[in-house]
């Protein structure tokens, strides 16, 4: 149902369950997470005292991809990124990071992964209030025994990367709140990791700040193309910055799909509410209803597939019939009438959605 | 006194139907009334019977405890004698080196490293401060005696802080080192200092060694505190973002845990190093070490005011300059600026500076005899003018101070102790206890509880029923089935049966044991500085919350007192007041009331600010707000500082009995001097025991308080 280009899994969260409670192990017998009936067990822990945090959770993320896991407070969210790098230790089920199961390697692998391919962004900045900025951003390179010069070298990069260059000397506490999170960014990424992990980590800043960390949070990712989980509770942040959302409730996954697949085809209600007041026009993309089929057009203008209405409607404005919807390497892969928009419009409209 | 809040939590009860608590006290109140008539009849019911001491069998034989525990002492100093001697013998070594080295360090090189120190903790005007001190010990002649202490003190710190350090490690790691080290740290803190050395001084003989012993075991335990603390109060954020670098156990341990814990651990090394200090004096008890401790001993014996006054405040002054230092590095952590380069002369100009001021000092100690030695011809040793001063004072304010004194002892102290019963003479309340008196006491008493039952409620009733009957007999002459009841019940209503059962069977101990008729005496002088205190030091605390110039005035002063060893605040009184359960009165209430300013000041400062605001918004005025509001409130705070007062108190205890106390405090000191470790032993625990029934029936009201109020910690 994904219309994203066609990527390879990068992590892979399969039937992932964590219950807290002194029997929680029982309810699984050793087995996988795989259930036969879910309704009927998450019933079972929780008549038995115990807190389902995260039941039955399954996802992928595929590779340079922005996954964004949205819930309430208490919807299961941290824990389920805490399971997916195992400082929370599921009850059961399969994390799979290229191809291995990372809940089956040791200790010492595990150290190993994270010291290489992980990287993670906290939302009150874990900063480590005796190290300066800089010794803060090489702390994950020296604990894996990088020598000194090397790693200098390395944090000043990041360093200068989040724009902090002039502060590396400063600690934590002279640093306002966002200053403080681009040196966790600049950290999070100082081992040059694959999988990023953000748990939330513009909900501590400041409306306006946090928009700029938006804003600078896709820059990066434009250079560095890491794949993403990325925690928050605000639906407004994960529809501008996901390529794909999951939304959980009570520690299970409500839905998942893009942003405007989950503004234009809630699953449920519990969505239906988040979604009502979102302008449809700011989420709904030129990808979303263009055509494929027809004559390609002759030398009409090109938009990306992320184009938004908000922005294609102007463009119609100037008196084109048509525009091609063109991806990354210029190939044209369909295009858009403002018939087509239209319609959208009025769907949307008919649905009581927000224009 | 219980909790008033728990009768509105259940209406319905007390009016129509009587509470099976207020049941409970009614029963009480016959049972007492029947000890107290019986009382002539049946002596046992006041004094406590020999016959029913406990006895242990052993070897055949029906041994009394304190007899049991000296044999247990003696079999074991026989058996490890030379283990103890040996382990003396590996701690005077340095002890003696670090001695000489202090007093061979000519004083220009002490000084110019003290005060470098104090300059690198924080700034100048500590590094000054630090060179008066020092100036007023050099000049004072006292010079030999503070290296003295120094050494003993430079000798037990490191040994504190291994210790606290690695207990405090271990507990944080090890959930069963937590459930053995946390019930160690209470009771060690309950027990009394003196009551350490006993044990110690049987074991290592008499020498500096106990001191340093002593004082090491004693000060530890605000480090293992701290330390735990400090490793468990890490964010989750801080120690997730370690493990995500990829540290191991280790590696989070020592690298981010422990660093991240500093600023907490660093306040640790600070209590630590005031506790060894107050410690270091105290074991100048045993004597055989010329510190500053034994001098201001000394001359306290030979009653020489001036003198002691002039040692007691080289103590002053070390106490401010070991906690200004050591606070200093603790508040500065992680300022410290980074070194990325410079040649290594640059990266540590503070190192170097110490190094060179001792070379020159060195070197100018070989050139002129003065940097050597401080010549004796220039020893301002003001003494007898102090002395003077001193009589002069007492003579010129005798009326104003024998007035108070005698007041406070007949009207109040005297009746605790041994009742109005016994104590009521026309010279000094103008009439005798006949019959006729008693009936007039007893209708007071009864008028008043009722119109504290009508006021308030039946509890407040109960408490003046209580007190009256303690005023009456005095603490020594109510009868002990009662007061057990009285106790016990308290502390079921309070705490539920467990708190109930602790106190049953911790004065079951004092009784068996023949603690008992000390323990009240200790009861009855600590119950009326308690109240002292509370009194005295709540109003100092209202009005320190509400003012912010009395607050900036009392603040230095408490800091100031609460880190003086102990010794200290007999000076003054005795100089003043003689020796006698008066000084002893006022030099507790000097050390104890600190807790019940700052707790006071605490709570009402930081009443919730919405309920003022409210209260303010309906009109109330400043008054009312205080009374009706911000003291309701405030009120578990002030029992936790209610219950501090009474530990501090129950510390101060032993160290008044120099000064002529009776009670459990003189039981231990005895004990002390004559190295009866049963004694000690049963003296010292049932201190402890007293300051746990206290600690623990307080806790369960204020949290229950707490409860109640809806406050959530």
């Amino acid at each position: 149902m994904a219309q994203t280009q066609e990527r390879d899994t990068k992590l892979s969260c399969r039937n992932v369950w964590k219950v807290y409670g002194s029997d929680a192990d029982s309810f699984f017998n050793g087995g996988d997470g795989a259930v036969a009936d879910t309704d009927a067990l998450v019933e079972r822990i929780r008549e038995a005292g115990n807190i389902g945090a995260a039941c039955d959770v399954s996802f992928d993320v595929k590779e340079g991809e922005i996954f964004i896991i949205m819930g309430l407070s208490g919807s299961g969210k941290s824990t389920i990124v805490r399971c997916l790098s195992r400082l929370v230790e599921p009850t059961a089920g399969e994390v799979i990071l290229d191809g291995e199961n990372l809940l089956k390697v040791s200790k010492e692998k595990l150290i190993d992964i994270r010291r290489h391919k992980m990287g993670m962004v906290f939302q009150n900045f874990g900063l480590l209030p005796h190290l300066s900025v800089l010794e803060n951003v090489a702390f994950p390179l020296q604990v894996q025994g990088i020598d000194r010069a090397a790693r200098v070298k390395r944090a000043m990069e990041m360093i200068e990367l989040v724009g902090l260059d002039g502060r590396e000397t400063s600690y934590p506490r002279q640093l306002s709140g966002g200053q403080q999170q681009r040196v966790g960014i600049a950290r999070s990424l100082a081992v040059e990791p694959e999988l990023w992990f953000l748990d939330e980590p513009f909900s501590a800043l400041d409306p306006l700040i946090r928009r700029q960390m938006q804003d600078e949070f896709l820059r990066l990712q434009k250079m560095l193309h890491k794949t993403i989980v990325f925690i928050t509770h605000d639906f407004l942040e994960a529809l501008r910055l996901a390529d794909r959302i999951a939304i959980m409730k009570d520690g299970r996954v409500v839905q998942i799909g893009t942003p405007a697949e989950v503004v234009m085809k809630p699953a449920n209600a519990y969505v239906e509410e988040f979604t009502q007041d979102v302008p449809r026009v700011k989420v709904i993309t030129a990808k979303d209803i263009m055509s494929q089929a027809g004559k390609p057009l002759e030398g009409a203008k090109t938009v990306a597939p992320g184009t938004t209405l908000e922005q294609l409607m102007p463009r119609f404005g100037e008196g084109l019939d048509a525009v091609a919807v063109a991806d990354e390497s210029g190939t044209v892969i369909g295009h858009v009438t403002p018939q087509a928009v239209l319609t959208a419009l009025a769907t949307a409209h008919e649905e009581g959605g927000t224009l | 006194m219980t909790v008033a809040a728990q009768e509105q939590s259940a209406p319905g009860v007390g009016l129509g139907r009587i509470s099976p608590q207020l049941l409970s006290w009614l029963v009480f109140g016959a049972f007492a009334i029947l000890c107290i008539v019986l009382r002539d009849e049946m002596k046992w019911l006041v004094t406590y019977p020999k016959e029913w001491f406990l006895k242990l069998p052993i070897g055949g034989e029906w041994i009394l405890l304190e007899r049991a525990l000296e044999g247990l002492m003696d079999w074991i100093t026989a058996t490890f004698k030379p283990v103890f001697r040996f382990i003396s013998m590996v701690l005077t070594y340095p002890m003696r080196w670090l001695e000489d080295l202090l007093h061979w360090l000519p004083w220009p090189a002490t000084f110019a490293l003290v005060t470098i120190l104090a300059y690198r903790a924080k700034d100048l005007r500590l590094a000054l401060f630090c060179l008066a001190g020092l100036t007023y010990m050099l000049v004072v002649g006292y010079w030999d005696e503070s290296m003295s202490t120094l050494a003993l003190v430079g000798m037990s710190v490191p040994l504190s802080l291994t210790i606290g350090l690695v207990m405090g490690l271990m507990a944080f790691q090890y959930r069963w080192a937590r459930r053995v080290v946390e019930p160690t740290l209470d009771v060690m803190q309950t027990v009394p200092t003196f009551a350490y050395l006993v044990p110690i001084l049987i074991l290592f003989g008499v020498g500096p060694v106990v001191g340093m012993v002593a004082s090491a075991i004693y000060a530890s335990p605000p480090m293992v505190r701290n330390v735990m603390l400090g490793l468990r109060r890490v964010s989750d954020d801080v120690i997730e973002s370690g493990e995500m670098s990829g540290c191991n156990r280790f590696q989070l341990l020592f690298q981010v845990r422990i660093p991240a814990a500093t600023p907490t651990i660093m306040v640790g090394v600070n209590q630590t190093i005031m506790a060894a200090l107050s410690m270091v004096i105290i074991a100048a008890i045993i004597g055989g070490f010329a510190d500053i401790g034994w001098e201001v001993l000394s001359t306290m014996r030979k009653a020489q005011t001036g003198q002691s006054l002039l040692a007691g405040i080289v103590i002053v002054v070390m106490a401010m300059i070991m906690d200004r230092i050591s606070r200093g590095f603790a508040e500065r952590t992680g300022d410290i600026p980074l070194h990325a380069g410079g040649n290594f002369l640059q990266r540590h100009p503070y190192l170097w500076a110490a190094v060179a001021a001792t070379g020159i000092g060195i070197v100018l100690s070989h050139l002129m005899p003065f940097f050597k030695d401080y010549p004796a011809a220039l020893v301002f040793y003001p003494a007898e003018p102090l002395n003077d001063a001193v009589s002069w004072f007492t003579r010129e304010f005798f009326f104003a101070t024998d007035a108070v004194k005698t007041w406070t002892l007949y009207y109040f102290m005297l009746p605790m102790k041994a009742g109005l019963d016994n104590i009521a003479r026309p010279q000094s309340w103008g009439f005798s206890m006949t019959q006729t008196a008693a009936a007039i006491y007893w209708a007071i008493v009864l008028g008043l509880g009722a119109g504290m039952v009508r006021l308030f409620n039946w509890r407040a009733g109960v408490v003046v029923g209580l007190l009256g009957v303690l005023y009456f007999f005095g603490s020594t002459g109510t009868p002990w089935p009662a007061f057990v009841a009285a106790v016990t019940l308290i502390a079921y209503q309070v705490g539920g049966w467990k708190t109930a059962l602790f106190a049953f069977l911790g004065m079951a101990f004092m009784l068996s044991t023949g603690a008992w008729p000390r323990a009240m005496l200790s009861f009855y002088l600590t119950a009326t500085s308690v109240l002292f205190c509370f009194v005295i030091g709540g109003a100092l605390g209202i009005w320190a919350a509400q003012s912010d110039r009395a607050s900036a005035v009392l603040r230095p002063i408490n800091d100031t007192m609460q880190t003086m060893p102990l010794f200290v605040f007999l000076i003054p009184v005795i100089m003043v007041f003689l020796v006698g359960d008066f000084s002893a009165l006022l030099a507790i209430m000097m050390y104890a009331i600190v807790p019940a300013i700052r707790y006071t000041e605490y709570g009402l400062r930081n009443v919730d600010p919405v309920a003022v605001e409210a209260a303010r918004m309906m009109g109330c005025t400043e008054r009312q707000v205080l009374w009706r509001v911000k003291l309701p409130l405030a009120i578990p705070e002030i029992m936790l500082g209610l219950n501090q007062v009474i530990m501090f108190a129950l510390a101060m205890l032993v160290i008044a009995a120099l000064v002529g106390t009776k009670g459990l405090g003189q039981w231990v000191y005895d004990s002390l001097t004559n190295a009866r470790f049963g004694q000690g032993f049963i003296a010292g625990g049932s201190m402890a025991l007293m300051a746990m029934i206290a600690d623990r029936i307080i806790q369960a009201w204020a949290a229950q308080k707490k409860r109640d109020l809806g406050i959530v910690d």
